[in-house]
């Protein structure tokens, strides 16, 4: 049997990436290029966008390249439909119809949250697990539930890598490789605990007033040499990351579930993943978790699942591939977690056959 | 101290492992009991960690006998203990409203005990909210239906605090509303009984559901049309 190959395009924030999957999960390639701006600045959609315009087309002759295939061999091109910013998201989508209609293959849309999850269980063999997505513009408490991915707890107001980022700006701290990860560096040099507001509401979090917080107290903490800006970000994330850990929880003992899958370009922070493991071992359950290759934002997630979606007959006309801000987990049906339940016994490879003998 | 000695006395059974706490079933002077019993989270920095036990346990034992005082049925109180982060209160006999909706889901709705249960929920929640109490963790698992007489009670007041915000109340709605959807969907929507039951019994209906009005909008990544 001819393996199942997807190309896919992922550029809902400041990182442009294209990859090449097989259906089992292999990764052929996965090349990606962040845009990175200087300190005490966020990315803005416009820059963002120009950034994915000059880098995608590289992007794509090397990802062809370091998978070692051709066009020809590809059986569906996989964008990232939403949920993101409109500027950047715009790119892949204009991409791929050119792309569709040049290499004559068929699109798939991609929710780019789903993404996230599916590329976590394939890298993990995390089978039914809560999952916890959390990057800079999500954050969600995620479990599968008759067909959807269900929102069980989210945040009501800004999303936590938004949080960290934001605070990493007031601290003028550098934004390569990536904000958080810079503040998790210094954090682990912070000794004091400062008392920061701890605001989850039933199975939601919000961050918005923790940053009001300690936007507004950290000049005058500094000039006083109360704390260091090492010990703000460690209490920083001592907060926020107890706060993602209880509601996580939350969500375990209401669905019934052991395992957790932690997704999303904040999953890669260590801290995180030791407070996440230890609640896990209390409960008897395992944590999965990736590192920053799967993590943060790649082409590759967007190809496979797309190409899940594919090998279930699910595909999109070019005039319906536009692109979204607003795309909410749950609005996807993951035909692909019905069916293989039902035709576990027989193997998943067979609905991809049918659709080959077409 | 007396009190202290006669719930060690009697034998501890763990019935239940929540998220923050364990809940046994004892006896206290003769009565069948639960020990809820808070304990630290290893993972959550110490000192954050004995913050919210103590201050969760403080809001339970306030909140629950507070919300008596309004006419919401609670277990009845018996005991605080401040050094074990441990409550003793009235054992209640009866499902939780989550696994009455999942058999629902399960083997078909009776309509005459959905009515009856979201009416009941909205009614209580209408009392709480007009005697200035948000409950703060409404879902299904924290409600119970004692058996015999079919009345709701309502448990676990960790996150409850005090407060006549209509944004408050509003957003103790959203969270039994997003729990519902979530983990109910198939009972059809049982929240607009529940809102039903809200309006009859709070006199502040009005402003807590133009609130929840807003506070719905602001449920992030959601398709807007119009």
């Amino acid at each position: 049997m001819k393996r199942m190959i997807a190309l896919g395009f992922e550029g809902s924030a400041n990182k442009i990436g294209v990859g090449v999957v097989t259906l089992d999960g292999t990764i052929l390639s996965n090349p990606r290029h962040t845009y990175i701006t200087p300190p005490g600045q966020g990315f803005l959609p416009r820059e963002t966008a120009q950034h994915h315009l000059q880098h995608v087309l590289p992007l794509i002759k090397s990802a062809l390249e370091t998978a070692k295939i051709t066009p020809d061999e590809i059986d569906c091109l996989g964008y990232t439909k939403g949920p993101g910013m409109g500027a950047p998201l715009q790119v892949s989508a204009v991409v791929i119809r050119v792309l569709s209609q040049l290499w004559k293959k068929p699109i798939v849309a991609v929710n780019h949250c789903v993404a996230h999850i599916e590329m976590g269980r394939i890298v993990t063999g995390a089978d039914d697990p809560v999952v916890l997505y959390v990057s800079g513009g999500n954050t969600q408490v995620i479990a599968y539930s008759e067909g959807r991915y269900r929102i069980f707890g989210e945040t009501i107001d800004i999303a936590v890598g938004n949080c960290l980022d934001r605070f990493a700006r007031v601290l003028q701290l550098s934004n390569d490789p990536a904000p958080g990860y810079n503040i998790e560096q210094l954090a682990k040099k912070g000794e004091q605990f400062i008392d920061l507001p701890y605001v989850v509401k039933g199975m939601d979090v919000s961050f918005s007033g923790i940053l009001s917080f300690i936007e507004a107290t950290t000049e005058e903490k500094l000039k006083n040499n109360e704390c260091t800006p090492a010990d703000l970000c460690y209490s920083l994330q001592e907060t926020v990351f107890a706060m993602l850990v209880e509601i996580t929880e939350r969500a375990m003992a209401h669905c019934d579930k052991k395992d957790v899958l932690i997704v999303g370009g904040v999953g890669c922070n260590e801290r995180l993943q030791e407070m996440m493991r230890i609640m896990c071992a209390e409960r008897g359950g395992m944590l999965y978790a990736t590192d920053d290759r799967y993590c943060i934002d790649n082409g590759a997630m967007i190809a496979y699942t797309g190409l899940l979606a594919f090998a279930y007959g699910e595909t999109t006309p070019l005039e319906e591939s536009t692109f979204t801000q607003r795309f909410r987990t749950d609005e996807v049906h993951a035909i692909w977690r019905d069916k293989k339940e039902l035709a576990s016994v027989d193997g998943i490879d067979e609905p991809g056959d049918k659709i080959e003998e077409n | 101290m007396e009190i202290d000695a006669e719930v060690k006395d009697s034998s501890l059974v763990l019935i239940k492992q929540g998220a923050e706490a364990r809940v046994f079933e004892s006896s206290f002077v003769g009565r069948r009991s639960v020990v809820k019993e808070r304990f630290s989270k290893k993972y959550r920095h110490p000192t954050l960690d004995s913050k919210l036990t103590l201050k969760r346990l403080n809001a339970e034992a306030r909140c629950m006998t507070k919300a008596r005082r309004l006419g919401v049925s609670t277990p009845v109180l018996y005991a605080v203990d401040p050094l074990l982060h441990a409550l003793t209160f009235e054992y209640v006999e009866g499902p939780s409203v989550k696994d009455i909706f999942l058999e629902f889901g399960l083997n078909g709705i009776v309509e005459e005990r959905l009515d009856d249960i979201a009416m009941q929920i909205g009614d209580s929640i209408g009392k709480l909210h007009d005697g200035g109490l948000i409950h703060g963790d409404l879902t299904t698992s924290n409600m119970l239906i004692r058996t015999g007489t079919n009345q709701l009670v309502l448990i676990d007041f960790g996150l409850s605090f005090t407060s006549t915000l209509p944004e408050d109340k509003a957003v103790d709605l959203y969270v039994l509303e997003r729990a519902l959807l979530s983990m109910h969907s198939s009972c059809g929507n049982v929240m607009d009984s529940i809102l039903a039951g809200y309006r009859k019994s709070s006199k502040q209906w009005s402003s807590t559901l133009n609130k929840l009005a807003q506070v719905r909008q602001r449920g992030r990544k959601r398709t807007m049309i119009g």
